[in-house]
C-alpha cells in the first residue's frame, strides 16, 4: 500500500496491530487508542515503538498526556464521506500541539487530500491515488478563506499585507 | 454590492477546473459513482427524474443586473429557456446537460458565481432578509456578515464532510423574513450599547422532523461570530449522528443532548480555542467587506411623488399592484417592489430568460444595480423611486411578472414535487395551480389579507408545509395522492410548526376545503385588519378543522 508524505513516496515501517494480536518486540505498530491508554505505562518501556490509530469516534484528548512522545497518529477514515478525522486532525495540530506523522487510513482518495492537508494530516495511505495525483490535489486550490493546521495564509491576512 | 478581487476569482476558477477534473475522472471510470455523487453534490449537480439539475448559489439573495443576464443566457443556451427560483434564494436549471456543466461554470465564474455548496453535505448558502439594506426596520445591514460567512464556510476544509447540510441564515429586523428559526444556525442581529453582536440560534429545520431552533447565545460580538460559527460545527461535526441520514441534522442533536446540554459543549468548544485558534479576523477585512455595501446615493426625491398618485389614481390595475407589492424604503419617496412569480396557473418561482432581461434592464435603470431572490421564490427590485413605478409596472406587465398578489393566499412556496423530483411522493404544482384557481379572483384575495398557504410533495418539506398558515403535505398511500392539511405554522419571529388537522384530502377535494376554511375565516375575523394566522391563534383549530373537513 502505498504512503505518500512530505510529497513523495514512502517506505512504511509501521503496522497496525488488531487489540487480539500479541506486539513483539522491536518493531513500529499502531494500536486502537482504547488499547494504547490500557498499556501505556508497560508500553513505555519496552524497544518498541508504539503509534495510535484512532477511530472516528475516539476522543482525542485522551490522547494529550502522550502526545510527546508518539510518533504516529493514524486517523481512520472509514468512509470517505465520514468527516470526524477532520475535527480530530485539527484538534490534535492546533489545539494540542502534535508535532509527529497525522496518517490519513482507511477510504482515502485523491479529492479529500487537500482538505486533510489544510487540517494538518501529512502522510496518506492510499490505494487510490498514485504520486503525481496527490501532489496536484495538494495544489488544487492556491488561496484559501480560512486558517488551518496546514499553515497556508488565508486571503483575509493576505489582502491587508500579511 | 459585494465584488471579487483576485484571491476570489482564483479560487472560483480553480474549483471550474477541479470539478472538471473531476468529471473527466468519473467518465475515465477512475471514480466510481458512488464516490462522484458527494463531489457532484458540492458542485449543485443532482440527477432529477429527466436529467441533471445545476443549483446555482445566489449569496444571500442578491444578484447584479449582469449576473441575471447570465442567468438568461445559461436557461436559453442550456435548459429549456427558464430557470427556477428557490427557497434558498438560490437558482436552478432542471434541463443541464451533465457534459456542459463545466462550461456553465465557466460563464458563471465570468460574473462572480458559482455553484460551490449548494448542495451535499456541508455548509450551503447563507440566506437572508431579501429587503437587506433597504428596510426601515432593520438594525443593521446584514449583508456583509452574510459575506464572511460566505467566505469562511467556502471550502471550509474542517466541515466539508458534516453528518448532513447546514444551513444559515442572518436577519437583523425584528420582522424575520429569513426564517431564520428554521435554519440550522439561525443569526439575529443585535445591538448592545457600542457592540453589534448576534443571538445565536441552533438546530431549526424542516424535513420530515421539523424543530424550531433553540437559543443557545443571546449575544455574540460580531468580532467572535466566526469563532463561534466554528464551535458550534466542531461539536456539530463530532457528534452528530452518522448512522442515519434522517436522524443526521443538528436539530437532532440537540434534541438528543438536550438544548441545554449542546449549549454547554458549544460553550465549553468555544472556551477551550487557543488564541493561536481563533480567526481573528481583522477589522481592515471587516471594514472592506462592509465598504462594499454601503447604501447607495439616492438622490433627494419628495416623500410624495404626483406622478405615483396620479397613476394610482387613473390605473385600477396598477393601484392595485402598487397597493400589494411594494414595501416601505427606508429612504423618503422610494419603495421596494416585489416581482412575483406566482402567476395563477404558472410554476412557483419559474422565470423565463426574456422575464430576468427585463427584471435585469429594470434594475439597470431604475433600480441601482440591485436584485434580491427572496425565499418564497419571487424577485426583489429593493430600491426604487416612487416617481419610477408606473414605467416599472408597465414593463413587468408587458413581460407577464406584474401578478399583485405579494403575501396573498396566491403566493405560495411550492416544490417541484412528482412532476421532476425523484423524492416526491406526490404532485405539488398541479395542486398549487387548483388552489390558485379557487382564489384568482384579485378582490377575493385582497379580501383574504396575508396568509402563507404552501405545499410539499413529500416529508423533506423542500416546498415549507410546516411553517405555512395553511401547510399541505402530499403522501402517497396505496399507490394514490393524498394530501395532508395542516394549520398554524409561521416562519417569522414567531416560528412555529403547524398541527396536521386529520386524515389527507384527494387531490380534488383540497381547492373546496380550502375555501370552506377562508369562509369560515372571513366570517370569524374581527375586522378585516385580523389575518388569518392572528384569527387562528384566537379561536383555536377547531371551526376551521371542522369547515375543512365539512361535506362537500
Amino acid at each position: 500500500m502505498p504512503l505518500i508524505k512530505h510529497g513523495a513516496e514512502s517506505d512504511d515501517p509501521w503496522d497496525y496491530v488488531e487489540d487480539e494480536a500479541e506486539l513483539s518486540d522491536g518493531g513500529y505498530f499502531t494500536v486502537r487508542l482504547s488499547r494504547f491508554l490500557a498499556e501505556a505505562p508497560t508500553l513505555a518501556d519496552r524497544n518498541t515503538r508504539v503509534g495510535v490509530r484512532l477511530a472516528s469516534d475516539d476522543d482525542v484528548e485522551e490522547l494529550v498526556p502522550y502526545l510527546q512522545h508518539i510518533q504516529l497518529i493514524e486517523i481512520d477514515f472509514p468512509k470517505y464521506t465520514d468527516g470526524r478525522g477532520y475535527s480530530q486532525a485539527q484538534l490534535l495540530r492546533r489545539r494540542y500541539g502534535y508535532t509527529g506523522e497525522l496518517r490519513a487510513v482507511g477510504h482515502v482518495l485523491r479529492d479529500q487530500i487537500f482538505y486533510m492537508n489544510r487540517s494538518g494530516i501529512d502522510a496518506y495511505d492510499t490505494v487510490r491515488a498514485d504520486l503525481p495525483s496527490v501532489l496536484e490535489a495538494l495544489k488544487e486550490f492556491s488561496e484559501v478563506y480560512q486558517p488551518g493546521a496546514g499553515g497556508q495564509v488565508p486571503v483575509f491576512r493576505k489582502r491587508h499585507g500579511s | 454590492m459585494y465584488r471579487y478581487d483576485e484571491f476570489d476569482e482564483q479560487i472560483v476558477r480553480e474549483r471550474v477546473a477541479q470539478f472538471g477534473g473531476q468529471v473527466a475522472r468519473r467518465l475515465s471510470g477512475e471514480l466510481l459513482e458512488d464516490e462522484f455523487k458527494p463531489l457532484r453534490l458540492q458542485n449543485g449537480v443532482y440527477l432529477q427524474m429527466h436529467s441533471y439539475m445545476l443549483r446555482i448559489a445566489i449569496p444571500y439573495g442578491q444578484l447584479s443586473p449582469r449576473q441575471m443576464r447570465q442567468l438568461a443566457r445559461i436557461a436559453r443556451d442550456f435548459d429549456k429557456g427558464y430557470g427556477h427560483f428557490t427557497t434558498r434564494q438560490n437558482i436552478q436549471f432542471h434541463w443541464i446537460a451533465l457534459k456542459d456543466v463545466p462550461e456553465v461554470l465557466g460563464l458563471l465564474a465570468d460574473v462572480e458565481m458559482h455553484a460551490i455548496q449548494t448542495s451535499g453535505n456541508c455548509i450551503r448558502n447563507t440566506t437572508s432578509d431579501h429587503f437587506a439594506g433597504a428596510a426601515q426596520d432593520e438594525i443593521k445591514d446584514p449583508r456583509p456578515w452574510c459575506e464572511i460567512i460566505r467566505q469562511w464556510s467556502t471550502f471550509h476544509p474542517e466541515f466539508a464532510f458534516l453528518p448532513r447540510k447546514f444551513k444559515i441564515a442572518v436577519t437583523a429586523a425584528e420582522t424575520d423574513r429569513a426564517a431564520i428559526r428554521v435554519h440550522d444556525i439561525g443569526l439575529h442581529m443585535r445591538q448592545r450599547g457600542d457592540t453589534v453582536g448576534f443571538e445565536v440560534h441552533v438546530g431549526g429545520g424542516q424535513g420530515r422532523t421539523p424543530v424550531i431552533a433553540s437559543l443557545v447565545n443571546e449575544f455574540v460580538p460580531e468580532d467572535r461570530l466566526l469563532d463561534y460559527l466554528e464551535a458550534i460545527m466542531r461539536v456539530y461535526n463530532l457528534h452528530g449522528r452518522r448512522d442515519n441520514k434522517y436522524k443526521a441534522r443538528v436539530k437532532i442533536l440537540v434534541t438528543e443532548l438536550g438544548e441545554e446540554e449542546f449549549t454547554r459543549q458549544v460553550e465549553a468548544e468555544f472556551a477551550s480555542q487557543k488564541p493561536h485558534e481563533k480567526i481573528d479576523l481583522p477589522r481592515e477585512e471587516i471594514d472592506r467587506i462592509h465598504a462594499y455595501f454601503a447604501r447607495p446615493d439616492f438622490p433627494a426625491r419628495p416623500e410624495v411623488s404626483d406622478t405615483f398618485e396620479a397613476a394610482k389614481a387613473s390605473d385600477a390595475g396598477f393601484a392595485r399592484w402598487v397597493k400589494n407589492n411594494l414595501h416601505p424604503h427606508v429612504t423618503p419617496g422610494y419603495t421596494s417592489v416585489t416581482i412575483s412569480l406566482k402567476p395563477v396557473g404558472g410554476t412557483t418561482g419559474d422565470a423565463t430568460a426574456a422575464q430576468m432581461e427585463t427584471v435585469a434592464d429594470l434594475a439597470e435603470t431604475y433600480g441601482f444595480g440591485d436584485v434580491r431572490v427572496t425565499h418564497t421564490q419571487n424577485l426583489i427590485l429593493p430600491h426604487v423611486a416612487l416617481d419610477d413605478l408606473p414605467a416599472i409596472y408597465a414593463a413587468l406587465v408587458a413581460a407577464g411578472i406584474a401578478t399583485p398578489n405579494e403575501g396573498l393566499i396566491t403566493d405560495m412556496i411550492v416544490c417541484p414535487g412528482l412532476d421532476f423530483c425523484t423524492l416526491a411522493n406526490a404532485r405539488s404544482i398541479p395542486v398549487g395551480q387548483a388552489v390558485q384557481q379557487v382564489f384568482a379572483d384579485p378582490d377575493y384575495q385582497e379580501d383574504i389579507g396575508r396568509l402563507h398557504l404552501n405545499i410539499s410533495g413529500c416529508i423533506n418539506a423542500c416546498g415549507h408545509h410546516h411553517i405555512g398558515h395553511i401547510g399541505i403535505l402530499g403522501v402517497d398511500k396505496k399507490g394514490e395522492e393524498f394530501y395532508q392539511i395542516s394549520f398554524g405554522g409561521r416562519a417569522d419571529e414567531k416560528a412555529a410548526i403547524g398541527d396536521i388537522t386529520g386524515p389527507g384530502l384527494k387531490s380534488e377535494q383540497v381547492p373546496s376545503a380550502l375555501k370552506r376554511v377562508i369562509d369560515t375565516y372571513r366570517n370569524l375575523r374581527t375586522s378585516k385588519d385580523e389575518i388569518f394566522i392572528d384569527t387562528l391563534t384566537r379561536l383555536g383549530h377547531d371551526p376551521f378543522k371542522e369547515a375543512l373537513y365539512a361535506a362537500d
